[in-house]
């Protein structure tokens, strides 16, 4: 039998595990479920025509088991976080957090679509602040313009430029941040405090696969 | 003693010489004249914002909301903590509602912390600027200092989505907040109320990564106020305020519009109004001059 045919389409198209997955691997998932697709978060989104699949739709893919399409769309890299969908949503559904928390699940699996803009805008803005403690922005604005090429960043930051110049002449950009800028005084303290939360998470994480495979026998 | 003292977050944009410098000067001065003390949290640190989902984790985004409320506790006791960031509030609000229900997630969180030297209470609690003003104030008293009403200009409140949702001002709608313009009443100046675009999404920091989807947003937010003969926009949100007001001269490039609406902050009208210089107001700030509220400013009151 022809395993490719179009009615076919993956070797495991359908994980009908896929929902408990979630619940248990994804921030919010748990509330995944209550969802009764009344598709309010899809009118509500402010980018909602330029998502592959609606938070309604991801919901329900969740359900059906569609792991592989859910975990490499990049759908929900098209949250603004303006949590529209969450005040209307009539079940309450945190789904916001679910589409951050699919997003960043997909990327700790290395299924995240390569090359997403939003994804990677997001990489370097947790980058960015991780050592220091604050954000410096001129970095950040360097980054958005020249990381992909100094060719491209050259040609995007010189339409930006005029915008660039009035930030300068209004007192709102500072270049010498480019050197240091702001940070916190205890980087030490930060980065012992978040290298043990790694070290919490993946106790966490054992502990959550000590209990499956106990369920499991 | 000042009336009301708190414990300032002020967060990555509003600090000197940022993208939101001027809603920090301006806060200052409003503060100056309301008797508020804000005391900065020593070494605060970024909320996470809502855009570094995909690198921080769960328990990272709370454990460094909770290391700045930690440190307003240890040293400033008994104060509650204020941003005037939208996404500042929500974070610190957002991990505070977390911490203080889940003990598993307090637990951990409070061993990284100790990592620091600090520990979460739960004691303090974190309120935006806005809902200082509102409730520990009032609109009452908010309008008692005023000496020199905005009369005869005309604002669309721009409440934008994160002061707004998913915790909001409290008492006030989802989907027509009437706070901004109540804001705007009380110091003399004419809101639009029927402003359209009061809480539309501006792409946030998706105007980086996303920018014609953004600058779509941008674009309907901008005409509205037009559309409603409004002098200038005014927010109570620094991303809001930026995005709207710097991405007028890009979406007039490409799209061959001749957009130049002001943006301006509600902590801004309210410096004027209590008879601040303009420079006390932040307005050397701008990219598109609020000319209008700039020329009331340098007025002899």
């Amino acid at each position: 039998m022809d395993a490719q045919t179009p009615t076919n389409p993956g070797p495991r198209p359908y994980r009908p595990d896929f929902l408990r997955e979630v619940e248990r691997e994804v921030e919010g998932g748990d509330m995944v479920k209550m969802c009764m697709q009344c598709g309010v978060c899809a009118g509500s989104c402010p980018f909602g025509p330029h998502w592959e699949h609606s938070p309604q739709k991801l919901f329900m893919m969740i359900r059906a088991g569609q792991r592989d399409a859910v975990l490499a769309t990049d759908s929900m890299w098209m949250c603004t976080s303006c949590y529209n969908c969450v005040v209307r949503c009539p079940r309450k559904l945190p789904i916001t957090t679910i589409m951050h928390g699919l997003a960043s699940y997909a990327q700790r699996l290395g299924l995240a679509p390569k090359m997403q803009p939003t994804r990677d805008l997001s990489l370097a803005f947790y980058r960015n602040f991780r050592k220091g403690g604050r954000l410096n922005e001129v970095k950040f604005t360097l980054w958005v313009y020249f990381h992909d090429g100094l060719r491209a960043g050259v040609k995007k930051a010189w339409a930006m430029r005029g915008i660039g110049l009035g930030m300068l002449k209004a007192g709102r950009l500072n270049p010498f941040e480019m050197f240091g800028g702001h940070r916190c005084k205890d980087t030490k303290g930060i980065a012992a405090m978040l290298a043990k939360v790694q070290q919490i998470e993946q106790r966490e994480q054992a502990r959550k696969e000590e209990a499956r495979q106990g369920t499991a026998h | 003693m000042a009336k009301k003292e708190y414990a300032f977050y002020p967060g990555c944009s509003s600090q000197y010489r940022a993208s939101a410098a001027n809603y920090l000067v301006s806060t200052n001065a409003m503060c100056k004249t309301l008797d508020i003390q804000l005391t900065e949290i020593p070494d605060w640190n970024c909320c996470g914002a809502s855009i570094s989902y995909t690198g921080a984790s769960e328990l990272t985004r709370h454990v460094l909301n909770a290391r700045n409320i930690a440190l307003a506790e240890k040293h400033m006791p008994g104060r509650d903590v204020v941003a005037t960031c939208a996404a500042c509030w929500l974070n610190a609000r957002e991990s505070k509602e977390k911490l203080d229900v889940d003990r598993d997630f307090l637990a951990n969180a409070n061993e990284a912390l100790k990592e620091a030297g600090l520990q979460y209470q739960g004691k303090a609690g974190v309120k935006h600027m806005v809902e200082v003003l509102i409730e520990d104030f009032g609109y009452e008293q908010l309008g008692a200092p005023v000496v020199k009403p905005l009369e005869g200009l005309k604002f669309a409140g721009y409440v934008g989505c994160q002061t707004n949702r998913p915790f909001g001002i409290a008492g006030e709608s989802f989907e027509n907040p009437v706070y901004l313009d109540k804001l705007v009443q009380t110091v003399g100046g004419e809101a639009i109320e029927a402003y359209d675009q009061k809480v539309t999404c501006c792409g946030g920091a998706l105007a980086f990564s996303e920018p014609d989807k953004s600058q779509k947003q941008i674009r309907d937010i901008v005409e509205s106020a037009y559309d409603h003969g409004a002098d200038m926009i005014v927010t109570p949100c620094p991303l809001c305020q930026t995005n709207v007001e710097v991405y007028q001269a890009e979406i007039n490039r490409k799209q061959g519009t001749r957009l130049a609406m002001p943006v301006t902050y509600y902590s801004q009208l309210m410096t004027v109004a209590y008879g601040g210089t303009l420079e006390e107001a932040g307005l050397d700030g701008h990219v598109i001059q609020p000319t209008k509220l700039q020329a009331l400013a340098q007025k002899k009151p």
